[in-house]
């Protein structure tokens, strides 16, 4: 069974939306956007997948509001991960691949800005042990950012090059919520928001939402000129001690890389919220120099929580589809200092 | 042709109010340890884990799974975090069979759990979110008005409702892990119980649990090198519809309807009362068990009831429902759904001990959520689907 991915959308990439915590009003425009794209309408889809987080939204069953969004009258196959959508685009592929759907609808959505992000995610640590101390997700990144500036495997420069690069890039994304051309002087004359990280180092604070459309085999050809095909699709786990794991590398963003069989790669759009994991990932995953990183400027320049992850897969989706690339991956990370890593390899023929 | 698929084995914790003798990581892995020991599998052969939960506000953690990775076998592997509101268990399940059945991969553990002595799934359950009329009466609170409905749609007898907690609870008495073992309740002690939310008595709802349930499902290779019996999934079914519209039939919902017709319809069952040997429902208030006997189709609409009065719910009777005790003896919200399908698992494997229903060939485990709209089932076999 082949599947690939056929339809990307996203929401404008805001530090304050106007919108609930629920996302109906971010997914309504939305999956209107991708449906009206491929000539469908919501009951022509088969399977609904999403990805979001109660303690986001601040409340229990954020997900089972959104489902208004799809308007599930008649009733429709549908599930929901308390996981960034990456991973429901995972458990949506895996459905088609079973053979019980032929086309998938994939959503995630985050209003970061409804609470107090860094200490919200910290509400992820072992509850009995590490998040009575309250260590909050920027500062966790800047150990791991010191831990590998003291190994010899990345600067401050390298670091602000890397947000330099993605502020560039992000001028051609329209959803983008930073954007620009800086430079690295004007960057690391900031001052740290947690030593070494600036603020252009941490990803910003965004509300958002995004959208994909997956198809099988014939029904991809038939609505799409290019499909993205799905070629390799794997994630990995590693413990979340952090002082059980060398912080400088992630293993298994290395093992998910590997699975998924990245070689021969033209354009890697991978979810980074600091700029230091750029860089981390692109070693681990063992992409050289002539790989285009995160044209769209990844998630240094828009991180709306549970939904980028989808966004990048989303984005290098596009690369595809708009014969930009002709094999492209999309990364997703979760947990503290990359605790968790998928990759999604597409290619298109 | 699918790929098929088979429960090699199950495990559950002893549940009760507060298990405050384990940290979750040791609940899930009291669970975990019984699953794996039944299934003979060792953590090598392991290929993912989907861990499934309700709210994260249960236990006051967010994506609980992550800081779990180590106690539940996953570092280093898939872990998939499933969270469908009350079906979940179900959902949890039906996940880690379409990652077997899609050819993905060969062996995976499922675990679902729920700690409710962390935190207060009632308020929980009670917050107010923007445009919502705020509830703030629990789920008994919420599911009351749907009962009183189907008293008067039905025509029900009043005392249906007792009679179904008398046989969940004394059948309880037969599982050692059940949370509410209580062999000698009776209709008198049920109906001189306080009404919490009319129709629903205190004798007549689902406690509140400290619980986890675990399974390992295996491919047709896994199966076959299986020394013991396994459960043959011979279809699987999950459907959703809106938590509010109008027109909604909150006493038989469509999704419901809809998921046991393509179930059904999956596993080649023409008529489910006669085919199915037992069935694990998810009753969290007694009167769901006729609402749901006519909801899955085992009863025409307004007759449910007429099945629980004659006795044939009973173990012994037509249609065996929940002889573990279900929902209403043990309640770990997020594992509740899974109980059902290892359940029903179980019976199918000849594992159910005192509470085996004899000769059980096929077996229905079910699970909902939410304001009655999302729906998860599966139907497993003692033989491979033909």
């Amino acid at each position: 069974m082949e599947v690939a991915v056929i339809g990307f959308a996203q929401a404008p990439n805001q530090r304050h939306g106007q919108t609930t915590t629920n996302g109906v009003e971010m997914l309504v425009p939305l999956f209107q956007e991708l449906l009206t794209s491929r000539g469908l309408s919501r009951k022509d889809i088969g399977f609904w997948c999403s990805g979001s987080s109660d303690y986001l939204a601040g409340r229990a069953f954020s997900f089972v509001t959104a489902v208004d969004a799809i308007g599930a009258w008649p009733p429709t196959m549908e599930s929901h991960v308390e996981m960034d959508a990456a991973w429901a685009l995972y458990e949506a592929w895996v459905k088609l691949l079973t053979g019980e759907a032929d086309t998938a609808l994939v959503y995630g959505f985050g209003k970061s800005s409804a609470g107090n992000l860094r200490r919200v995610m910290a509400l992820q640590l072992d509850p009995y042990l590490v998040a009575p101390l309250w260590p909050d997700s920027v500062s966790i990144a800047a150990l791991q950012a010191r831990l590998g500036m003291q190994a010899g495997l990345w600067s401050e420069k390298e670091m602000a090059d890397v947000a330099v690069r993605s502020r560039a890039a992000a001028l051609s994304n329209p959803a983008a919520q930073i954007s620009g051309h800086v430079n690295v002087e004007d960057l690391l004359s900031q001052p740290f928001v947690a030593d070494p990280l600036r603020a252009h180092d941490c990803a910003p604070i965004t509300d958002g939402a995004a959208a994909v459309l997956l198809a099988t085999g014939d029904r991809a050809r038939e609505l799409c000129e290019r499909p993205a095909w799905i070629t390799g699709f794997a994630h990995r786990v590693d413990t979340q001690n952090i002082g059980l794991r060398d912080l400088t590398t992630s293993v298994s963003a290395a093992k998910a890389a590997a699975d998924a069989n990245v070689d021969g790669i033209d354009v890697a759009e991978i979810h980074a919220p600091f700029t230091h994991q750029d860089i981390l990932l692109r070693n681990a995953m063992g992409l050289d120099s002539s790989v285009v990183m995160n044209p769209s400027g990844g998630a240094l320049c828009g991180n709306p929580m549970f939904a980028a992850g989808l966004a990048r897969i989303g984005s290098a989706a596009t690369e595809i589809m708009a014969g930009r690339a002709g094999r492209a991956l999309g990364h997703a990370t979760s947990g503290p200092a990359l605790q968790q890593n998928l990759v999604c390899v597409l290619e298109g023929r | 042709m699918k790929l098929q698929a088979a429960v090699l084995g199950t495990g559950q914790t002893h549940h009760t109010t507060r298990r405050t003798d384990v940290s979750i990581a040791g609940l899930c892995r009291e669970a975990i340890d019984r699953a794996m020991a039944d299934a003979e599998t060792s953590w090598d052969q392991i290929d993912a884990v989907v861990l499934g939960k309700a709210p994260d506000l249960f236990e006051g953690v967010m994506m609980p799974e992550l800081f779990l990775a180590d106690a539940i076998g996953a570092t280093g592997k898939p872990l998939l975090r499933v969270h469908t509101a009350g079906s979940v268990g179900g959902a949890t399940g039906i996940v880690a069979s379409s990652l077997v059945r899609s050819g993905v991969h060969k062996r995976v553990l499922a675990i679902a759990f729920e700690k409710q002595s962390e935190s207060n799934a009632m308020w929980a359950l009670s917050i107010n979110p923007p445009f919502t009329m705020p509830l703030g009466a629990g789920a008994g609170g919420y599911f009351a008005p749907h009962m009183r409905a189907y008293i008067r749609r039905s025509g029900a007898p009043q005392h249906i409702g007792a009679m179904v907690a008398v046989k969940d609870r004394r059948n309880g008495s037969r599982n050692p892990f059940a949370h509410l073992r209580q062999p000698d309740i009776t209709m008198e002690s049920v109906q001189a119980s306080p009404m919490l939310w009319d129709p629903i008595r205190m004798d007549e709802t689902c406690p509140s649990s400290d619980g986890a349930c675990a399974m390992v499902i295996g491919d047709v290779a896994a199966a076959k090198a299986s020394s013991r019996p396994v459960a043959w999934i011979h279809a699987t079914a999950m459907r959703t519809e809106a938590t509010f519209f109008a027109g909604k039939d909150h006493v038989n919902p469509q999704a419901g309807r809809d998921a046991a017709a393509a179930l059904w319809k999956d596993a080649g069952i023409t008529d489910p009362l006669k085919e199915i040997d037992a069935a694990e429902i998810y009753v969290p208030f007694s009167w769901f068990e006729p609402m749901w006997l006519e909801n899955l189709g085992f009863a025409p609409d307004g007759t449910g009831w007429k099945l629980t009065e004659a006795g044939d719910t009973e173990i012994g009777g037509r249609l065996p429902v929940n002889p573990s005790g279900g929902v209403m003896c043990s309640n770990p919200i997020g594992a509740s759904g899974l109980l059902r399908f290892a359940e029903a698992a179980m019976q199918v494997m000849g594992r159910a001990g005192d509470h085996q229903v004899p000769d059980a060939r096929k077996a229905l485990g079910h699970a909902y959520g939410g304001g009655s709209q999302f729906f998860s089932m599966w139907v497993v076999g003692a033989a491979p689907l033909a």
